[in-house]
C-alpha cells in the first residue's frame, strides 16, 4: 500500500500523517503526477482556501489527474468541497466530479461560523467507508463553507441547515469533517478507506 | 507556587483522548510571566498519540511562535496575556491561520460589582488587573477575529464550588463565537448546572480530572441522563 497525501498548500498535515501512522501506514506528501502515479490511495486534504488550492492543483496538472483516476480518493474538508462543480469561496470552479455549489455557512446567534465542533452524522446510504461505524456517530468539524445535500450525499449533518458530511461518487469519497481528529470513529473511517481498492 | 505537578503530559493526553475527552487544552501558564514562549517539542509528541483536537497556550506572542505550534500538530492556539499586551496580534493570527484556530483566553475577576480582565495570572506574584472590563474585552477580541473564547472565572478557579453561571450567561449573550466555560468544576452536578443555566458551547476543567475525581465517561453518562447532549 502506498498512500499519497496531495500537498495542496495547506498548513499542518501532521495530524493526518500521525493518524495514518497509528494505522501502520506511512504516507508520502506529493505535489507531482509521478508521485500520485505510484500511489494506491490518494488523500486530498483540506486546510486553506478553495481558489489557492485549485490553482496549486492546476499548476502541477494534478486536477486532470485526479479527475481521471480510478484509484480510491479521500477528500477531507476543503478536499471534499473541491469535488463539487463550484465553490463560493473565491468564486472558484472546482473539480466538478459532483454537481452542486459549495456555499458559505450562514452565521446565526446559535450557530457561529466557522463551525467548529462535534456533530452527529446521519447515514443515508450503506458504503464500505462506513463499515463498523454507527449512524449518528459524532465527528469533528472545522469549516466555514459547506456542500449541499444531494443524491451523492452518503451522510448528512445539521448546522442550522442540512449539509453534506459525506459525499461519495464512484471512487471519490469526501468527508466534510476531520477523521484524523474524530476519535475512534474517525480512525475506523480512515482504516476503511485504506481497505478499499 | 501554588500549582502542582500532575504527571507526564503525553501519557495524560493519551489517557484523556481514550477516555472520551472532546478536546484537550495545554496551558504553559508560566510562559507569559516568565517572558518565554511555549516549548514546542512535546506538541508533536502529543499530536502523535491523540485523535481528538487540541489547543496549545502559553506565551505565544508572534506569528512565528504560533506557526511553530500549529506545524507541530496543534489544531488551535490560545492567547491570553499576549492578546492584552498586543491586541493586534489577534487579527494577525486570524488573517494568517484563520479564526477557527485562534482562541482567546480571558481571566475575569468579579469585584465590586464589576468583571475585570486580569493578565499574567499564571504567576501569583505577577498577576495583575488589565485596563479592560470583561464585557468590553469579549466584544473587542471578536471584532479582531477570535474564533473562540475561553472564559476563566477567577473567583471560582480552584475553589470547585461550581461554574460562575451568572457571569457566563452575561458573556454568552455578547458572544457570536463559541464560549467555553472554565473555573469552578467540582462535581458532576456542576456541569449539569452550567449547561442548563448558560448556553455555553463547552466546559473546561482540569483538577477534577487530574485527581481522578471525575471520570469523563461517568460525566458524559450523567449529562446524557439529564438530557444534555454529549458525545459518548
Amino acid at each position: 500500500m502506498n498512500v499519497a497525501i496531495v500537498d495542496n498548500g495547506g498548513a499542518n498535515m501532521n495530524s493526518l500523517v500521525f493518524a495514518l501512522q497509528r494505522l501502520g501506514v506511512t504516507p508520502s506528501l506529493c505535489s507531482d503526477i509521478d508521485a500520485l502515479d505510484a500511489a494506491s490511495h490518494i488523500i486530498l486534504p483540506g486546510v486553506g482556501h478553495a481558489r489557492d488550492s485549485m490553482h496549486r492543483l492546476q499548476k502541477y496538472a494534478l486536477d486532470d489527474y485526479i479527475r481521471d483516476t480510478k484509484k480510491p480518493v479521500l477528500g477531507i474538508c476543503l478536499g471534499m468541497q473541491l469535488f463539487y462543480h463550484h465553490s463560493e469561496e473565491g468564486a472558484t470552479p472546482c473539480l466538478d466530479l459532483v454537481p452542486g455549489t459549495v456555499r458559505k455557512l450562514v452565521a446565526t446567534e446559535r450557530s457561529p461560523v466557522p463551525h467548529m465542533g462535534w456533530n452527529q452524522i446521519h447515514f443515508r446510504h450503506v458504503h464500505p467507508l462506513l463499515d463498523n461505524i454507527e449512524t449518528n456517530s459524532y465527528m469533528y468539524f472545522v469549516h466555514s463553507y459547506a456542500a449541499p445535500v444531494n443524491e451523492w450525499t452518503t451522510g448528512a449533518t445539521q448546522y442550522e441547515q442540512d449539509l453534506s458530511a459525506i459525499t461519495i461518487r464512484d471512487n471519490f469519497m469526501g468527508v466534510q469533517f476531520h477523521p484524523e481528529r474524530s476519535g475512534d470513529n474517525g480512525a475506523i473511517l480512515l482504516s476503511n478507506f485504506l481497505k478499499i481498492s | 507556587m501554588n500549582h502542582e505537578v500532575v504527571g507526564d503530559i503525553v501519557e495524560l493526553a493519551a489517557f484523556y483522548s481514550a477516555e472520551g475527552a472532546d478536546e484537550l487544552v495545554f496551558y504553559d501558564i508560566t510562559a507569559s510571566p516568565d517572558g518565554r514562549s511555549v516549548d514546542t517539542r512535546w506538541v508533536a509528541q502529543v499530536a502523535e498519540v491523540i485523535n481528538i483536537p487540541f489547543c496549545v497556550a502559553g506565551g505565544i506572542r508572534t506569528l512565528a511562535a504560533a506557526e511553530q505550534v500549529l506545524n507541530h500538530g496543534a489544531d488551535k492556539i490560545s492567547i491570553n496575556t499576549p492578546a492584552l499586551e498586543n491586541p493586534e496580534l489577534i487579527g494577525q493570527l486570524a488573517a494568517r491561520f484563520g479564526s477557527q484556530c485562534v482562541v482567546v483566553g480571558i481571566d475575569s475577576l468579579f469585584r465590586d460589582g464589576q468583571y475585570l480582565v486580569h493578565k499574567n495570572t499564571g504567576d501569583p506574584d505577577k498577576s495583575a488587573q488589565s485596563r479592560w472590563f470583561t464585557e468590553d474585552w469579549v466584544h473587542e477580541v471578536q471584532e479582531r477575529g477570535a474564533g473562540e473564547i475561553v472564559l476563566n472565572c477567577m473567583n471560582q478557579d480552584g475553589v470547585r464550588t461550581g461554574y460562575d453561571v451568572a457571569q457566563l450567561a452575561i458573556m454568552r449573550s455578547r458572544c457570536s463565537v463559541p464560549l467555553i466555560a472554565s473555573g469552578g468544576a467540582g462535581s458532576l452536578q456542576h456541569f449539569v448546572d452550567l449547561f442548563r443555566a448558560s448556553d455555553v458551547s463547552g466546559a473546561l476543567a482540569a483538577s477534577v480530572f487530574h485527581r481522578r475525581e471525575i471520570a469523563l465517561g461517568d460525566l458524559k453518562n450523567y449529562l446524557q441522563s439529564h438530557n444534555i447532549q454529549a458525545r459518548l
